[in-house]
């Protein structure tokens, strides 16, 4: 499970923790979010995430 | 019409300027643009200044993309470490100074984007002007280099947003942490306080010590730290002071233009100044479209840059700027919350959970029984979108 984070606010999306609320279940991988998702922090699209490397 | 010979001017490479200069770019490919910035213009989430420690990120790590490669591939002209000396937005031209060396700029329509800086409050004694603030990616990287490598203690100035944020996450980093605000309790501003004593008690829970109801009135150096006297006659030592007591625009070069600035640049709903192809945006911005606030947030950024975009491009577009529910980034509590207008006459009312419970979510109803804001606390945040459709703006 990888997390990845919003280049413009910082959000990070964690597979690991999914987006429940948004139905994006736990476990859900980066690649398998819809491609019209966007940050629920600032609005920027999928494209404008990058994986986090810790 | 304008004279498009003259590049399109960007002063400030903040995630305003920025942003700006992506969206024209999806707009115009080949217009020339210019952006002038004091600092090296690298690209980061601002954000994540006060959550680095948790995610373990150097200053360093935080930098997204170089300012080179994002010059690149937005086809922009980038002056960094340049500073903007004088705009005359009769001859519309900037002069600007890198070095000893001075540069005149004409442009032909001019975007300010240069941010805000941090409220200092005056302190005595003789480690006063140690207090560090962090308002971009150069402080922080300074603050870090001062602070080192945990265990230390920092006392944190504020109890507001960003004084709440890095409490939490300097607590997280293994860091002693106090807080010192003349408030009553933990973002005493922005949340009803049933929501304002959940916050204070989770961050307390992970080890920050609250000094409410004071101020900090002198910092003395004492064995190579930091000796703090608090109004209420408190001594505590402390390796660094992190001042997080607010924001105020970046006005003075858009006064010294002659531009209309009250807590801002005065900006109209198209985004435009006083002055004829001089806009504003960002920080230092006091927008129409939001009641004459300022909006120092990363939405209303990304809001108000697509619309200023389509506006510099020859399309008039006023912004018109959507509930934009704020996230605290406490993960001992996390918050989201919209804050009602400032003019807004009402109450914080709880609002129940799907269960019935009561204590994570608050509704501000004002006297025609709408909804102007709400505060989501914890497992409550989830319910974001629901509660954002109800807003009346």
């Amino acid at each position: 499970m990888k997390t990845y984070i919003c280049i413009v606010c910082g959000f990070v999306y964690d597979e690991t923790a999914g987006r429940p609320e948004e139905g994006i279940a736990a476990g859900t991988l980066w690649s398998a979010v819809p491609e019209n998702w966007a940050c629920p922090d600032c609005g920027v699209a999928k494209a404008d995430f990058e994986i986090v490397e810790i | 019409m304008t004279a498009t010979s003259h590049p399109l001017v960007i002063v400030g490479a903040g995630l305003a300027g920025w942003t700006v200069a992506r969206e024209f770019r999806k707009l115009d490919a080949t217009r020339s643009i210019v952006m002038v910035t004091s600092d090296s213009g690298d690209f980061y989430a601002k954000p994540t200044l006060s959550n680095a420690y948790a995610q373990k990120r150097t200053p360093e790590q935080l930098v997204t993309t170089p300012a080179q490669k994002m010059a690149e591939t937005l086809q922009v002209e980038l002056h960094a470490h340049t500073q903007v000396l004088r705009i005359d937005t009769q001859a519309q031209k900037l002069i600007t100074q890198k070095g000893t060396q001075e540069q005149t700029l004409a442009y032909s329509q001019l975007v300010l984007a240069s941010g805000a800086h941090p409220i200092r409050v005056p302190i005595e004694g003789d480690a006063a002007d140690q207090v560090c603030s962090v308002n971009h990616l150069a402080d922080f990287a300074k603050f870090h280099a001062a602070l080192g490598p945990a265990p230390k203690t920092v006392l944190v100035l504020g109890a507001g947003l960003i004084g709440c944020e890095f409490a939490n996450d300097l607590v997280q980093g293994g860091y002693t942490v106090h807080v010192v605000d003349p408030a009553t309790t933990a973002l005493a501003a922005m949340l009803p306080s049933q929501a304002s004593a959940q916050l204070r008690d989770a961050l307390q829970g992970l080890g920050v010590v609250w000094h409410f109801g004071t101020t900090l009135q002198s910092l003395t150096l004492r064995e190579g730290r930091k000796q703090a006297h608090l109004a209420s006659g408190e001594l505590l030592m402390a390796d660094l002071v992190l001042s997080a007591i607010g924001l105020r625009a970046d006005t003075a070069l858009a006064q010294h233009a002659g531009l209309v600035c009250e807590r801002g640049i005065v900006v109209s709903n198209s985004l435009q100044t006083s002055a004829k192809n001089v806009y504003a945006l960002g920080d230092c911005a006091q927008y129409a479209s939001a009641q004459s606030r300022t909006l120092p947030y990363v939405m209303p950024i990304m809001n108000a840059a697509r619309a200023l975009a389509a506006t510099l491009h020859g399309t008039d577009t006023p912004v018109v700027f959507p509930v934009m529910p704020v996230s605290v980034k406490t993960p001992a509590l996390p918050i989201v919350l919209v804050s009602p207008p400032p003019n807004a006459v009402g109450q914080w009312t709880p609002e129940p959970d799907l269960d019935g419970a009561l204590g994570g979510a608050w509704r501000f109803v004002d006297d025609q029984g709408h909804a102007r804001g709400f505060v989501l606390t914890g497992k409550q945040t989830s319910r974001r979108m629901e509660l954002s459709k109800e807003v009346v703006l």
